[in-house]
């Protein structure tokens, strides 16, 4: 069941590439708070994730978030992705490499804050994620971490009604990893929202998993505690 | 000493056509890397058409469309008082249409090298497809859509066919470079012609090195 301000999903389609033929059938409900999708490399995950951005049109269903319909196939609502209000943070991280970190986030904040005011937030954002120090620097001189830092204050900074975490932790060491998912619970308990993170990684989402949904195949397999669906690793 | 004056109107034409053919290119090519746009390749080729067409092809068809008897002619005559054709304008029209393809062609290419996913971001950070066009896709296509204009302006400085049919021979008003040299041809002026087309020549290649730079180094770039 998904709370007022959740995220509910149910969807169909395919996605054709010039080599592969993928299709997806699922009904996912996201609660505020954190939820990990989990599944293989080729479940879906992304495709799904991009669907609930607007990205990639599904061929029918509804999509609603905080109780507004992002998606509905019968009635024709198909809302483009920036007017969704959902951020989502690729695997590639997508910074603009011709912004600094500060016009990075800038470009995140909402067009109805006042012009003076967008960089003052940009700025708050980067040192609540604590790399106010790249204000000035460019993405090419980022370091893993601090890339992944400046992409979540940038998705932060859209004052997203969800968020959507496309393999997050990927590109760095564990340790880092570790320390960066317990900041991102820490925000999250700030921003009630639905936060939706894809991932493969076991470890992690053991970490992180009160509520687990297992991707298989473009279908939901199991959802449930990561206890429950993932055998114990480590 | 040698008449700088056709060189001289050849650069305020090309000047002026650039400038035409850089917005009109720059646009169009925004329109053809749209991902739901029906008809894109026959877009595309109409826009290249003028690569291929005799000049003469494309003098006539301009003249029918612009000539005092035309609806924009006539419109063109009576807000500005001047006819379009065998004047300054049509010379400009004229470089304009050998111009455009080259720079819409170089800027669909460096257009659709952006990274679509940075595209796809700007839009979930919120911005409409406009926004995310000038703010992601013009700026991280700069390099070649610069690369394009510069081609497109040694190509609108040489033009000589469409002008001679559009905007004629007339000495100090449409006679730009290449007419003048095609005059001394004719009028046995060797020195003349052998100076101007040495000069153009070497406005061309100086042109295209700077274009050939551009597209190289742009891995370089941030």
């Amino acid at each position: 069941m998904t709370s007022e301000a959740g995220l509910s999903v149910r969807v169909t389609g395919q996605r054709r590439t010039a080599r592969s033929h993928f299709a997806f059938d699922v009904a996912l409900d996201f609660a505020v708070g954190l939820n990990v999708l989990f599944g293989p490399s080729g479940s879906g995950k992304t495709t799904i994730l991009s669907t609930i951005a607007g990205l990639l049109r599904a061929e029918s269903g509804r999509i609603t978030l905080a109780g507004r319909v992002l998606f509905e196939h019968q009635t024709h609502v198909d809302l483009p992705p920036d007017h969704r209000r959902v951020a989502l943070v690729f695997q590639s991280l997508a910074l603009f490499p011709h912004l600094d970190a500060s016009q990075n986030v800038e470009f995140g904040v909402p067009r109805s804050v006042a012009r003076a005011e967008r960089l003052e937030r940009a700025l708050g954002w980067l040192e609540r994620m604590r790399v106010g120090h790249l204000a000035r620097r460019f993405p090419i001189s980022f370091s893993g971490g601090e890339a992944q830092r400046v992409a979540l204050a940038r998705a932060l900074a859209s004052e997203p009604r969800a968020l959507l975490l496309d393999e997050p932790f990927s590109a760095l060491d564990r340790e880092l990893a570790q320390e960066l998912s317990a900041e991102l619970i820490e925000h999250i308990a700030s921003a009630p929202i639905p936060v939706v993170l894809v991932t493969h990684d076991r470890a992690l989402a053991h970490r992180l998993g009160e509520r687990v949904t297992l991707l298989r195949a473009g279908k939901v397999e199991r959802s449930g505690s990561a206890q429950e669906l993932l055998p114990e690793v480590e | 000493m040698i008449d700088l004056e056709p060189l001289a109107l050849s650069f305020e034409v090309a000047i002026v056509a650039t400038a035409i053919a850089s917005a009109l290119g720059v646009a169009l090519a925004g329109v053809l890397t749209l991902p739901r746009l029906i008809g894109r390749e026959v877009i595309d080729s109409a826009i290249t058409a003028p690569m291929v067409l005799p000049p003469t092809v494309l003098g006539y068809y301009l003249l029918v469309a612009l000539g005092r008897e035309s609806a924009i002619g006539h419109l063109f005559e009576a807000l500005f008082g001047t006819p379009i054709v065998f004047s300054r304008g049509g010379a400009v029209v004229a470089a304009t249409i050998g111009a455009l393809p080259l720079i819409t062609k170089a800027s669909r290419a460096a257009l659709e090298s952006v990274d679509a996913r940075l595209v796809d971001a700007a839009r979930t950070l919120g911005a409409s497809s406009l926004r995310g066009f000038l703010r992601v896709s013009l700026p991280l296509a700069r390099r070649g859509i610069f690369a394009g204009v510069m081609l497109g302006f040694a190509r609108a400085l040489g033009d000589f066919g469409v002008t001679l049919m559009v905007a004629g021979n007339i000495p100090g008003r449409t006679r730009t470079a290449s007419l003048a040299i095609y005059d001394a041809v004719l009028a046995g002026r060797d020195a003349d012609a052998t100076r101007l087309s040495l000069i153009m020549t070497a406005l061309a290649i100086a042109v295209l090195v700077v274009a050939a730079h551009l597209t190289r180094s742009r891995s370089d770039d941030i």
